[in-house]
């Protein structure tokens, strides 16, 4: 398939690897910051073609695993109303709430549904006048496009049984929190691809400035991981601090003006929660006070559902990039996609799941 | 930001465990909840040496003659898709359960639970539609039934059936005999039929039409019987996919297998389907294929027999079967490392981004 076979290709990816261990001299940590990215280095190994000093360590960039407790909980909630057609994101469903998930809100007779994109959603409204549709509208700067799209559609039409359950976070603060963390280990990062072709590479030139710290925009083949990887172990091995575009074919310097006008006409920068990370100020998205007739919050006036995250969670660590997730104890035992006792391992992006289903070290009982 | 941990005490996730006190979607899927259901409500219930082969078909002993004797049920929406209807997915997929016990499909039988309000036109056609693939198949469908539910309590229509043929002599297929050394083989092109369902769901257009793989698999098998060749075990890899069924094999012959990734055949299209959704193909279902675990010395042989069948043009040698890592999986990438192939939980779900 072209654009994907020649970044899978063994023997460029094998020619990168040998490239990186000429170059590596000195121990890195370095941080891909996507759940994709993780997703990719995993299912191919990439870890085990890098030289041992060299160290991969997976960021909180798993749109599914970040989203708080409290969405997850409120999201079963409305769905649990007669009057609610919840529609979601498939991945979205087997995320653990306080105490159950979607699917198992489905199996108890919520009106749960999924869709591929949030327009599906907006149909689906007109469709059932006499119902309301909640699009639970997550994710990170890839997803707030369409997710704006589906507000201002909603606007336009007039709809009045359609609203958003919104839990939007942005890339930047993220790594600005973990940069200022006195526990921070990381000393370069590959940035998410996707969501720099939406919002381009401004805002990573202000971290680099701010912190010194080399970043590199990286794509989500095995070629592109590799090719990143080099370009940051070259920079850092020169003593440089540099922004750098490895996905060029995806990726301009000034993004998606088209999507960034959209996702600003709807929505607004708000603090923002993480899963298993906590709040974090300016890291997210809600909606403007025109939207405010399709903000699920307002509409159903959820404000009383909150679900306060266990601190001691080692997802909170996992998503930090402070240990590994077969460090954890319950990993592969307690803790399985059949039976997932945190959010990274329910998500196939989560660093979790992802370890388990290729790299189990701990035997799954 | 959460505190640095105090203690590695308090490394685990507090969250409780979900109770599966309700049965899930995912508990049809084919993966490891549909595995936990049979382990721990049916096979209880039912125990006996026969049905604990856990295979597609049960063996019996009648008169000397072994028969073997399976039943399936159809739940597909939408009930017409590109390449079939429920109606030839029923036919086709009853007799590759028995084919795959190496069994010669003789008769059967078709039952149907209909909901109040389906147009009698579809019935029609769906029951033609079974007719003619029975036909096709040289089986005959010899007894039926009839339950029709009020409104609301189905979804239009599903067929149950269930399926007999003989057994030739000497014939003896299980996912219990696979050895280290084994080959494993694919007859085609993998993800065919569950691409064509959701494309046609859900409403995705593609540059190409995508078609379901349905089709009977009975002769193609007995050309690889008549091989003479040492088969040791034949699967269909239907909902699940190819990964859901080689888990099998390897868990219940406690042996390891190991899969290379070049080697397994997939369609173009179906590719970037799977690329555009995040699905894996090795997940998706097919109703037109088998996987068949062979002895070394005679994979040559029965690779050339599949390849001379049309059902099987594209068969490929897509793995082997090791001594390592019993009941796992693995994949060799093609940038040389390795990753598992594990049994996924419930449905595949496509990713946010």
């Amino acid at each position: 398939m072209k654009y994907l076979d020649e970044y899978r290709d063994g023997r460029i990816a094998r020619a990168l690897a040998s490239e990186i261990q000429q170059c590596c001299t000195r121990p890195w940590v370095l941080m891909e910051i996507c759940g994709g990215q993780t997703h990719t280095i995993m299912r191919y190994g990439i870890d085990e073609l890098l030289p041992p000093g060299l160290e991969l360590v997976h960021g909180p960039g798993c749109p599914v695993c970040v989203t708080p407790l409290e969405t997850i909980d409120k999201a079963i909630a409305l769905a649990s109303r007669p009057d609610v057609t919840l529609v979601s994101y498939g991945d979205m469903l087997r995320v653990p709430g306080s105490n159950s998930d979607l699917f198992q809100a489905k199996a108890k007779g919520a009106d749960v549904r999924v869709a591929y994109s949030p327009t599906e959603a907006v149909k689906l409204a007109s469709r059932i006048p006499e119902r309301q549709a909640v699009f639970l509208a997550i994710g990170f700067e890839t997803t707030a496009p369409p997710n704006a799209m589906a507000a201002w559609m909603a606007k336009q039409q007039g709809l009045r049984n359609f609203s958003l359950l919104v839990s939007h976070v942005l890339v930047p603060p993220a790594i600005r929190a973990l940069l200022t963390s006195p526990e921070n280990r990381v000393q370069g990062f590959i940035a998410p691809g996707h969501v720099c072709t939406i919002m381009g590479c401004d805002e990573y030139e202000a971290l680099v400035r701010d912190f010194q710290v080399p970043i590199v925009v990286g794509g989500f083949e095995p070629v592109d991981i590799l090719q990143a990887v080099l370009m940051l172990v070259k920079q850092l091995e020169a003593g440089e601090t540099r922004l750098e575009n490895q996905y060029v074919r995806s990726v301009s310097y000034q993004g998606n003006r088209l999507a960034q006008k959209v996702v600003g006409e709807v929505f607004e920068v708000a603090d923002q929660k993480w899963r298993g990370i906590g709040m974090i100020p300016h890291s997210g998205l809600r909606l403007r006070e025109e939207y405010a007739a399709y903000d699920a919050n307002r509409v159903f006036d959820l404000h009383l559902i909150t679900a306060e995250e266990p601190a001691e969670c080692i997802s909170a660590q996992v998503l930090r990039g402070l240990r590994k997730p077969t460090d954890c104890p319950a990993f592969g035992f307690r803790c399985t996609p059949e039976n997932p006792l945190g959010a990274p391992m329910v998500s196939s992006e989560g660093a979790c799941a992802a370890y388990y289903r290729y790299r189990r070290h701990a035997p799954a009982v | 930001m959460a505190e640095a941990v105090k203690s590695i005490a308090n490394l685990v996730c507090p969250t409780p465990m979900p109770v599966r006190d309700t049965v899930l979607l995912g508990h049809g899927s084919g993966g490891t909840l549909s595995a936990a259901l049979i382990r721990e409500v049916f096979l209880p219930a039912f125990q006996n040496p026969v049905l604990g082969r856990l295979d597609d078909q049960a063996i019996v002993q009648v008169n000397g003659s072994r028969l073997a004797f399976t039943t399936d049920s159809f739940v597909v929406k939408p009930l017409f898709f590109p390449g079939g209807d429920i109606g030839s997915l029923a036919v086709h997929g009853t007799i590759n359960d028995l084919a795959m016990g190496g069994a010669k499909p003789l008769f059967l039988s078709a039952a149907f639970i209909l909901e109040e309000g389906l147009p009698m036109d579809m019935l029609r056609r769906i029951a033609q539609s079974m007719r003619d693939a029975a036909q096709a198949a040289g089986v005959l469908i010899v007894t039926g039934d009839t339950k029709v539910v009020e409104r609301g309590s189905g979804d239009q229509l599903f067929i149950n059936t269930a399926g007999i043929g003989l057994v030739p002599d000497g014939v003896d297929l299980s996912a219990s005999r696979a050895c280290p050394g084994d080959v494993v083989l694919v007859s085609g092109t993998i993800g065919d039929h569950g691409i064509a369902i959701l494309a046609q769901r859900e409403g995705l257009e593609f540059d190409s039409r995508m078609e379901s793989d349905s089709a009977p698999l009975h002769v193609l098998v007995s050309e690889m019987l008549a091989t003479g060749a040492e088969i040791r075990c034949m699967r269909d890899p239907t909902r699940g996919g190819v990964s859901s069924t080689l888990n099998e094999i390897a868990q219940t012959s406690k042996v390891g297998i190991e899969l290379v990734e070049r080697e397994i055949p997939v369609r173009e299209e179906v590719r970037g389907a799977c690329e555009m959704l995040g699905l894996d193909p090795l997940y998706v279902a097919n109703e037109g294929k088998l996987i068949a675990i062979v002895a070394p010395e005679s994979a040559s042989a029965v690779l050339s027999a599949m390849q001379r069948n049309a059902l099987g043009k594209n068969a490929r040698i897509i793995g082997k079967v090791c001594e390592a890592h019993p009941g796992l999986v693995t994949m060799r990438t093609d940038l040389g490392t390795s990753r598992i192939v594990d049994m996924l939980a419930g449905d595949q779900l496509p990713r946010i981004c």
